[in-house]
Order: structure tokens, then C-alpha cells, then sequence
């Protein structure tokens, strides 16, 4: 069995791969960009930070959009921070882009709706925040409902259907902190970063069959 | 419930040793950056801090593989900071397992700096250092003047505008020095982290002069700070992150407990 967590140069890219390899067991953690290790691989981590727009362009220059969206119609696929904003169907981030379409829903800026009662909360939301799970998942296992995860964005969404919503947090706004599909399982925050229960998180991830 | 302020013990390093200074001089042993940081994990801090205080070549390599060993075995976030002068310094501190990268000499003699590095890996991972230094006589009009190189040379900025400046320029965080009470052990310099908090949006890390809990509690709410720094209360061992959380906690401050 192989885990591959796909390069797209992305900040912590080796955050990453250092906590799936850690609760990966005996499957193997391979880090990359190319097609055919993707296509290869049984499941698939897809973590992001930075703009969605170079995300998005990553995707295209490696040739591997392709490949992503196959994996995320029929494999276990973990999405982190843009790798869940890049599931819905838009986002704003600069001039707007058009993203991946899998969950209906945009992406939009804390800043449209913080107001001034809420000027005390700062931009990026960064730190800790509590993350209710709006029912049980296999890969809840473990974790505590309102247990604390690390986040660090500027930009969220929000599920339309909230069939696909698994958990929410609440910064000025109710948004989207963990989405599902059958085989997707994406969050805003950082698994990778939120110790224990985040790293039970990416352990239950390598552990799913869907 | 809601986000919680942070905690986030800060290790000076210097030839792979923690070492701890008053006022930026008089250096002190305070041990093992690896083992502190797996201690301070384990206690519940919520990020830790690097700072190469040497920058030099060798102590670079020193402090790249401080990072590495601890991204095997520590899960919250690593910001490093010292001698980041050109891209590939932030990119191969991310490479190592660094999360932010802390900037402070390099961003006052090319501002410009922090708008590439931002927008090349993101705000989230950019934070701006600043050494303030107070340069108002008592009974003045409080006014902050910018420090570098360890707080020995002025550069004429004023820490209010310079925040401002920063934050425009796509900095994530602003980790904010007192430099009159670094080491000190005689608490924050609360008017200055009061200044910068109001005047930036983005989070502030209120850093300089902890000697007891209530400091961390007065960073937070006479502060304004989204998070606070200490180093040398928790490398002596006078209290652990545990006491300190469960003390700012008492005072009525979210917490991740």
C-alpha cells in the first residue's frame, strides 16, 4: 500500500509527509509530482498553503489535474487547507478563480464579513480553534467533538449541501472545517500541525476503506 | 470556545545550544534545543520558536538540523527566524519542517522582501520580526524606534509605522521584541504591544520581559496580543507550559487546555 502526498511546492510540503509517515505503518509514504506515482498510489494526500490561483497553475504546468480528479472521484483522498478550498467551485482570492467543482460552494475573504464588533479578530485566522463534528466519520475516530486543530488561512468556504459538511468552526463566521465525500475527506486546518488529534486524524485517513 | 491565544516558548540558538541573554548581552547556557522542544510539546505549547541569534554559515547548518530533528517528532507549528536573506533561505527552512519563517534585519534594509517572500509562499508562513527600543524620554509622548542587528544599530523607524508597513507589505505575523525588557524579567512592554496591536490587523506575538505568569496574562489583555512568547521562565524550569496555560486560562483567556 502507498500513500503519496503530491509535491506542489507548497510551503510545508515536508510537515506534511513527516506526520503521515509517522502513523503510516507499514504502508509506504512517497512524496511527488508525477502522474503515474499518483495514479499508482491508494491513497492520496493533497496538502496546499500559499494563493489558490498558484495552486490551481501547479496543477496544469505538472500535468497531473488530470490525475488529481480521478483520484478524487474513486481513492481515499486527504485534502489539507487548499486542498479542501480547491474542492468547491470558486474563490474569490485575488481576481477569483475557478477551482475544482467537486463540492458546491465558494471560497471567500474573512474580511467581507468581520465587522467592526468583530475587529478584535485578526487576519489570518491563526491558531487554535475548536471544530465541531457535524455527525460521526470514520475518520472522527478518536477525536473529541470540539477538539481544538490548528488553523492558519485567510480564505474559507462553506458547504451548500450540508450533507458534505463533517465539521464546522466558527471565527466571526460559521465556515467549512472539514468536508466529505464517499472518498474525500478535506480540512481547513492542519492536521499535520494539531499534535495528538491531528495526527489521529491522518492515522484514521491511512486506516479508511471506503 | 473560540480560537485560543497562544502559548509559544522561544529558544535562542547558538552552536546547537539554547542560549538565553539580558538586554540581548550576557549569554547564558539554557540547554538542548531538540530535548526543550519535545518538553515544551508535551507540556502543551501551542507553536515553538527558533531564533539563530549567530546567522552565521556554520550556525545556519547548526540550526537547519535542529529543525529537522524536531519536525521528526514535534506535530505543532515551527517558526524559525535569523540571517533569512534571500528566498532560498526560506525555502530550505520549510524544507527542514519549518512552518513561519521570521524575518526582522533583511525586511528593514529591502522592505520589498517581505512582498516577494509573501507572495511566493504565502503570508501564513511570513512573519516579521521587530526589535522596538523606546526613545521617548519619561513624561514624552511614547515613541518606538525600530533595531538591528541584535539591537545595536538604529534605523530611524518609527515601530508603529514600520508595522503598518509590514503588514501591507503581505507579512502573516508581526513578532513584536521589547528590546528595553528583553531578558529583564519585569514583564511586557505593554504600551508598545498595545500600540502595534491597534494598529495592524494581522496577529501580533507579544515577546520580551517574561518573569511570571501574570505578564503573560497582562500581554493578552492590557496587551492586546493574539499570543505571547517567554523563553527564559520556561528554559530555568520556573514554570512549565502546563502552569502558565492553566494560569492565563484562571484569568479568564481561551486557551487550549
Amino acid at each position: 500500500m502507498t500513500v503519496v502526498v503530491v509535491d506542489l511546492g507548497t510551503g510545508n510540503l515536508r510537515s506534511v509527509a513527516k506526520a503521515v509517515e509517522h502513523v503510516a505503518g507499514r504502508q509506504k509514504v512517497v512524496v511527488s509530482h508525477l502522474p503515474d506515482v499518483i495514479r499508482s498510489a491508494d491513497r492520496v494526500v493533497l496538502p496546499g498553503q500559499g494563493a489558490i490561483g498558484t495552486w490551481m497553475k501547479q496543477l496544469e504546468q505538472e500535468h497531473i489535474r488530470e490525475v488529481i480528479m480521478e483520484a478524487l472521484l474513486n481513492k481515499p483522498v486527504l485534502g489539507i487547507c487548499l486542498g479542501l478550498q480547491a474542492l468547491f467551485e470558486s474563490s474569490t482570492e485575488y481576481e477569483g478563480h475557478t477551482c475544482l467543482g467537486l463540492l458546491p460552494g465558494k471560497v471567500e475573504h474573512f474580511a467581507q464579513y468581520l465587522t467592526d464588533i468583530d475587529s478584535h479578530l485578526t487576519i489570518p485566522h491563526m491558531g487554535w480553534n475548536n471544530v465541531k463534528q457535524s455527525g460521526a466519520h470514520p475518520l472522527w475516530n478518536g477525536i473529541k467533538d470540539q477538539a481544538r486543530f490548528y488553523f492558519v488561512h485567510s480564505y474559507f468556504g462553506r458547504c451548500v449541501n450540508p450533507n458534505h459538511e463533517t465539521g464546522s468552526c466558527d471565527y466571526g463566521i460559521s465556515f467549512t472545517a472539514a468536508a466529505a465525500t464517499d472518498n474525500i475527506f478535506a480540512t481547513q486546518f492542519h492536521p499535520e500541525k494539531s499534535q495528538h488529534d491531528g495526527l489521529r486524524l491522518i492515522e484514521n485517513f491511512v486506516s479508511w476503506n471506503i | 470556545m473560540g480560537l485560543a491565544k497562544r502559548i509559544i516558548p522561544c529558544m535562542d540558538v547558538e552552536n546547537g545550544r539554547i542560549v538565553k541573554g539580558v538586554k540581548f548581552v550576557e549569554i547564558r547556557d539554557a540547554g538542548d534545543p531538540v530535548e526543550a522542544a519535545i518538553r515544551y510539546d508535551e507540556q502543551g505549547a501551542d507553536e515553538i520558536t527558533f531564533l539563530d541569534i549567530r546567522a552565521s554559515a556554520d550556525n545556519k547548518e547548526t540550526i537547519i538540523d535542529v529543525v529537522k530533528r524536531v519536525a521528526e517528532e514535534v506535530f505543532i507549528p515551527l517558526t524559525v527566524g535569523g540571517g533569512v536573506r534571500v528566498l532560498e533561505d526560506i525555502h530550505r527552512l520549510l524544507l527542514a519542517g519549518a512552518d513561519k519563517v521570521g524575518i526582522n534585519t533583511t525586511a528593514v534594509f529591502n522592505p520589498d522582501f517581505i512582498i516577494e517572500a509573501s507572495k511566493h509562499f504565502g503570508n501564513q508562513c511570513i512573519v516579521v520580526s521587530i526589535d522596538a527600543k523606546t526613545v521617548s524620554a519619561d513624561g514624552e509622548t511614547p515613541c518606538w524606534e525600530i533595531f538591528t542587528h541584535g539591537g545595536r544599530k538604529p534605523t530611524g523607524l518609527d515601530a508603529v509605522e514600520w508595522s503598518k508597513k509590514m503588514q501591507d507589505n503581505g507579512a502573516g505575523e508581526i513578532l513584536l521584541t521589547s528590546m528595553d525588557r528583553d531578558g529583564t524579567r519585569n514583564g511586557f512592554n505593554l504600551p508598545l504591544t498595545h500600540a502595534i496591536t491597534e494598529a495592524v490587523s494581522i496577529p501580533v506575538i507579544a515577546s520580551g520581559g517574561v518573569g511570571n505568569l501574570d505578564h503573560l496574562v497582562d500581554g493578552v489583555l492590557k496587551g492586546g496580543a493574539d499570543a505571547v512568547l517567554a523563553a527564559s521562565i520556561f528554559h530555568f524550569g520556573d514554570y512549565t507550559v502546563q502552569q502558565a496555560k492553566a494560569h492565563m486560562a484562571a484569568a479568564g483567556i481561551e486557551m487550549r487546555l
